[in-house]
């Protein structure tokens, strides 16, 4: 077994586009559910616009890497008012089910031939780089150190990705800490309390779905830069992964979804090369892609044992859980 | 999904379990059929009392005009499934008083407050607050024009602190503006304020030292202290308090009871829900008697609480422990202290 | 399919070398398109060297020896080998003709390099399939050692059947599809309605169904004992499922949100173990896609279809029965619809909970056997594919009530169906889809349920 370059690929994995893509989502996730409490379910969603907005603006309308962007946040505030207006007023598990079904809806149409023109159907779309490429400041080359070795378009899109969590970083910061955090954090534990004081618990719901909806747009978007848009990479499962992300790192929190971002593709790293590995040596009694696939059931053990034992997850609180309710 | 729901907390559980029940619990235990109570309370107004108040403009009886309205209720009707929660005809409650809303369990009570309040809507009525109609507008927006409700089951924000809680109270605060929000000089002078504002309250509410505490972690009778902190904070008109003393410590309820009085000494009107008398009968200027919908009877308290037909059929027959007397504002006659 | 697709496109949209494909997960295929797309794959080979002679005599090689090049044509039916489909290359004079063999293959040789017709004869193709691009395809051969080409092919929707005759023959098939969803919903609307669990790993519970009923006919026993013993394992299955993970969880007093994530858990922990243990392919019970007979009209009905229709029926009216006539079910209703009340009326929470884990367990097994003929075939995601199905067809007939589950199931199937003759078959979900969301706009409570009393 190859230790070195086991932990060569999981370290280089943590600072991949899917990484830095994972960031964005799970700190939009963070104050869609962290914050205001709304069971978003429906972040493949969010991701699937931003990253068809990209690419269809760049493909078929000849859009600059810049404007492409823009196009994907006006889409993702779009898609957040169309599912907020009928959605914002169920209850919390109604939410969850209406939100994973209009994410679904929102790839079956990207993948339906009735858009191939635009969409390419099953296929997805690729050749979209050279704009973004084109804006790139890095000189040609190599650079880096040790696993963390990459070309000169690989480093502008990660760096260009990490400004983008950085500016999530502070928009939340910001935010949070204000009254308008505040009524936020207030809706989450009781919206008719935070009613009954004359807030317009509608509005902030829609802010902050439109808020974490553009952060799960850019998030699409990151990954999407360097490689192609495949309909497939939407299903609910994507959803369900940046929410273990989410949970992992702690869902109140704001470097929480930074910290469970890195963890959760560090260990998806590491697992997909330890245990195809570890098959092949004769330890595990499945094949190496059988393997590979096991890492996905942990996936889901951790998931359970991260809402059963640890909710507030690594960096949230003890007493400030959750789940409280 | 909330009708299976086992989470006790659920604002409509309580009142929705009980309220079919009860009313035949109270038919049964009282042995009277409740038409012919109705009846005897409208043929049968007392007329000598009501001048005392000077609240009202005639004899105290259900829907009876008052001098100065706060509130003024038309032709309120709510069902749910075919069975008439609320149907009240006319109903003004009287500016810068104390008025009881009792009754028995399922009589409609807490209905009334959330159609008042705009947490849910009538099937038919008019209502308007300071002469200004209320019907159609939603429940916050009634809250901004002044008119702050409680909860029978208080709403903690369980992980917001007391003091961040307070701090949510306050309204027309220029930081809840997302796009003010980032940019913190704009709001900070006012946050100050603010804050000035709720550790006064949480001083007067004897919850100072627990501003740094999660909401969560309060007793029953502080959760309902904080509630009111904070509804004050909204710098209402019209207080509408649901059930205040429900669930409370006694040695917490003087203090409370001290606090309703204090709302109305500083000006305030207060509408209060209550089913049981002991509470009501000192503190309320006026008394408004529910039972299944309707307001079958109407007046001061005194005069409430003579009727024979109320007594016994919905206040029960403990009237002799007097409240009033804890609090200090009473003497054991009942007579108002200065 | 990325292939084949890339290969039909308009507008090629090449993908960048050397970038990565993004994948959540190895062997992602999308969950509804096995169901909707029947694509026949056909790839033309042209073979510069002389074919290694295999077998002859089956009526699928032919002229192998007699040429140098050889076209070889697979056909295949949602990814399985179709045989007995007419195979016909011409041109240049020249014409032979090939029948697919069990691998669902012709392999036709050819005199020349010069363009040739390949058409695939759709008479003899399965009832209700038809080629939907161009047939027949010419092959132009450039430099390339082969030139592949494809055909897609959709549902049959033939212009020359009236409206009227394709409505009733979709409805038909809407009402087997409803049936067989209405198994599954009513067992998550029961458990919904007794627990307060929204279980997104009821999808695993139909799958898991489906595969231990494949793993007994493996094993060597007749189908139909194959299917009763997977839906008592489903029963065994649905108790465990409680008795090692919820039942515990409701004594900690674990909240519903909490629940609700952890079934995404369970549910994904689920699929992924299926993966392991039965791979990415498909599987197929026997019997599958057998002859359809004339029934009445237009009504065509395999014998699957017939027996898949009249269990579905038959056990939904036995759950009708258990639910309105005997204790335990009535009993059953009373704590779906209030678990607090049911419970101070002195009826055994507990116990009605279990019941309806085994209950629910079992219908949702025997929906996967019979998905797994409807779809058809087995696979690891089977059963996400028509979860949300489900949650429409539970939270259209209003959520806990077991009589809503069977009509917004109906309602659900039937749309699905019927819909598809005004929108393309590729998003006939996304119809069932948007009732979901329309309906909780607007009657929240769903068909069935009662509206919640404020206050």
């Amino acid at each position: 077994m190859n230790w070195g370059s086991i932990l060569d690929n999981t370290l280089s994995f943590m600072l991949s586009p899917e990484t830095i893509g994972f960031m964005l989502a799970a700190l939009g996730l963070a104050v869609h559910f962290g914050y205001a409490g709304l069971l978003n379910f429906g972040m493949a969603g969010f991701m699937a616009i931003g990253a068809y907005g990209y690419a269809i603006s760049i493909l078929s309308f000849g859009f600059p890497w810049w404007a492409a962007m823009l196009v994907s946040i006006v889409g993702a505030v779009i898609f957040a008012i169309l599912l907020g207006i009928p959605t914002l007023k169920l209850r919390g598990d109604y939410l969850a089910i209406v939100t994973i079904a209009a994410a679904e809806i929102v790839r079956l149409l990207f993948q339906s031939r009735v858009f191939d023109e635009w969409t390419n159907s099953a296929d997805g779309l690729g050749g979209y780089h050279d704009s973004f490429r084109s804006a790139n400041p890095i000189p040609e080359g190599t650079f880096g150190i040790g696993p963390w070795e990459f070309t000169s378009d690989q480093w502008w899109s990660r760096l260009f990705g990490l400004f983008l969590v950085a500016l999530g970083l502070l928009l939340v910061w910001l935010l949070m800490r204000s009254p308008w955090g505040r009524v936020l954090k207030g809706i989450r534990e009781d919206e008719d309390a935070v009613r009954s004081l004359g807030k317009n618990v509608y509005l902030y719901k829609m802010q902050a779905l439109i808020i974490g909806g553009v952060l799960g747009a850019l998030g699409g978007v990151v990954i999407a830069l360097p490689s192609a848009v495949i309909p497939q990479y939407y299903l609910p499962s994507l959803t369900f992964f940046v929410w273990t992300a989410l949970l992992l790192g702690g869902a109140a929190t704001l470097f929480g979804p930074i910290l469970g971002a890195v963890l959760y593709w560090g260990v998806m790293a590491f697992l997909a090369g330890l245990l195809p590995a570890m098959a092949n040596e004769g330890w595990l009694p499945m094949s190496s892609t059988a393997a590979g696939n096991f890492r996905f059931v942990l996936v889901g053990l951790a998931l359970m044992l991260l809402v059963a034992f640890r909710p507030q997850g690594l960096l949230g609180n003890k007493k400030e859980m959750t789940f409280v309710k | 999904m909330s009708s299976s729901s086992p989470d006790p907390t659920a604002s409509d559980a309580p009142e929705a379990a009980d309220a079919p029940l009860s009313q035949d619990a109270a038919q049964e235990l009282e042995g009277i059929d409740e038409d012919t109570v109705v009846e005897t309370l409208e043929v049968e107004p007392t007329h000598e009392i009501h001048h005392a108040t000077g609240l009202a403009t005639g004899p105290g009886a259900p829907g009876v005009a008052k001098v100065d309205p706060i509130l003024v209720a038309d032709h309120i009707t709510r069902s749910f499934g075919g069975n008439k929660a609320v149907d009240v005809d006319h109903l003004e409650i009287p500016r810068n008083a104390i008025t009881a809303l009792i009754g028995p369990n399922g009589a409609g009570k807490t209905t009334l407050f959330n159609l008042l309040s705009g947490f849910d809507k009538p099937d038919t009525g008019e209502w308007s607050f300071n002469g200004r109609s209320l019907a159609g507008i939603p429940a916050f927006k009634s809250a901004r024009l002044g008119q702050v409700r409680t909860f029978q089951l208080t709403k903690v924000l369980a992980r917001l602190t007391v003091l961040e809680s307070m701090k949510l109270g306050a309204n027309g605060q220029r930081g809840e503006s997302i796009w003010q929000a980032v940019v913190p000089p704009l709001w900070k002078s006012q946050e100050r304020e603010i804050e000035e504002r709720a550790l006064g309250l949480l001083q007067k509410f004897k919850l100072f030292e627990k501003k740094d505490d999660y909401s969560a972690s309060l007793s029953g009778g502080q959760r309902k202290l904080l509630e009111m902190a904070r509804a004050l904070m909204t710098q209402p008109e019209f207080v509408l308090l649901d059930e205040p003393m429900a669930g409370v410590n006694p040695a917490l309820v003087q203090s409370l009871l001290d606090h309703v009085l204090d709302l109305k000494a500083e000006g305030m009107t207060v509408l209060f829900v209550e089913h049981d008398m002991h509470m009501v009968r000192h503190i309320a200027d006026w008394v408004v008697v529910m039972a299944e919908g309707r307001i079958v009877a109407e007046g001061p308290p005194g005069e409430v609480m003579k009727d024979p037909a109320v007594i016994d059929a919905y206040l029960g027959s403990h009237l002799d422990e007097d409240i009033g007397v804890i609090t200090g504002r009473y003497d054991e006659e009942g007579n108002r202290l200065p | 399919m990325t292939t084949i697709g890339s290969l039909r496109r308009r507008r090629s949209a090449p993908r960048a070398s050397g970038a990565s494909t993004p994948a959540p997960g190895p062997q992602h295929t999308s969950p509804w398109r096995g169901l909707w797309l029947i694509v026949v794959t056909f790839f033309v080979v042209i073979l510069q060297a002389a074919a290694p002679a295999t077998a002859q005599g089956d009526g699928s090689q032919v002229n192998v020896e007699e040429h140098d090049q050889n076209i070889v044509a697979n056909v295949r039916y949602n990814n399985e080998p179709v045989a007995e489909v007419r195979v016909v290359v011409s041109g240049g004079g020249y014409e032979a003709e090939a029948v697919t063999n069990e691998r669902g293959q012709v392999r036709i040789g050819v005199p020349t390099t010069d363009p040739y017709e390949v058409l695939l004869d759709e008479e003899t193709l399965p009832e209700g399939v038809t080629v939907e691009g161009e047939n027949p395809i010419t092959v132009a051969f450039g430099s390339q050692f082969f030139a592949p080409a494809n055909f897609f092919l959709g549902e049959d929707v033939r212009e020359t059947a009236s409206f009227m005759s394709q409505f009733i023959e979709r409805f038909f098939n809407g009402i087997n599809f409803g049936l067989m969803l209405a198994l599954a919903s009513i067992g998550l609307s029961l458990i919904f309605g007794t627990t307060g669990l929204t279980n997104f790993a009821h999808a695993e519970m139909v799958t898991f169904g489906a595969i231990i009923a494949l793993w007994m006919w493996n094993l060597g026993l007749p189908i139909l004992l194959a299917i009763v013993v997977a839906v008592i394992a489903s029963g065994l299955f649905g108790w465990s499922f409680d008795a090692a993970l919820w039942r515990p969880l409701r004594r900690r007093g674990i909240g519903l949100v909490q629940m609700m994530i952890l079934t995404i858990g369970a549910s994904l922990a689920g699929r992924y173990i299926f993966l392991i243990f039965i791979g990415g392919g498909t599987s197929q019970l026997p019997g599958t896609g057998g002859v359809r007979h004339q029934i009445f009209g237009p009504v065509k009905l395999s014998t699957v279809d017939m027996v898949s229709m009249g269990l579905s029926l038959l056990v939904l009216l036995a759950v009708s029965y258990w639910l309105l006539r005997t204790r335990i079910g009535k009993a059953t209703r009373a704590v779906a619809d209030n678990r607090q009340l049911a419970s101070a009326s002195g009826i055994d929470v507990e116990s009605v909970t279990r019941i309806v884990w085994v209950i629910g367990g079992a219908l949702a097994g025997l929906s996967g056997v019979l998905w797994a003929y409807f779809r058809p075939g087995i696979k690891w995601d089977m059963g996400v594919q028509i979860l949300l199905l489900i949650f429409a067809a539970v939270v259209l007939g209003g959520l806990g009530t077991a009589f809503g589950a069977l009509i917004g199931s109906l309602v659900i199937g039937i749309l699905v169906e019927v819909s598809t003759l005004w929108i393309p078959s590729d998003i006939k979900y996304v119809g069932a889809l948007g009732v979901l969301v329309i309906v909780l706009l607007f009657r929240p409570q769903g068909l069935l349920g009662r509206r919640e009393r404020v206050g």
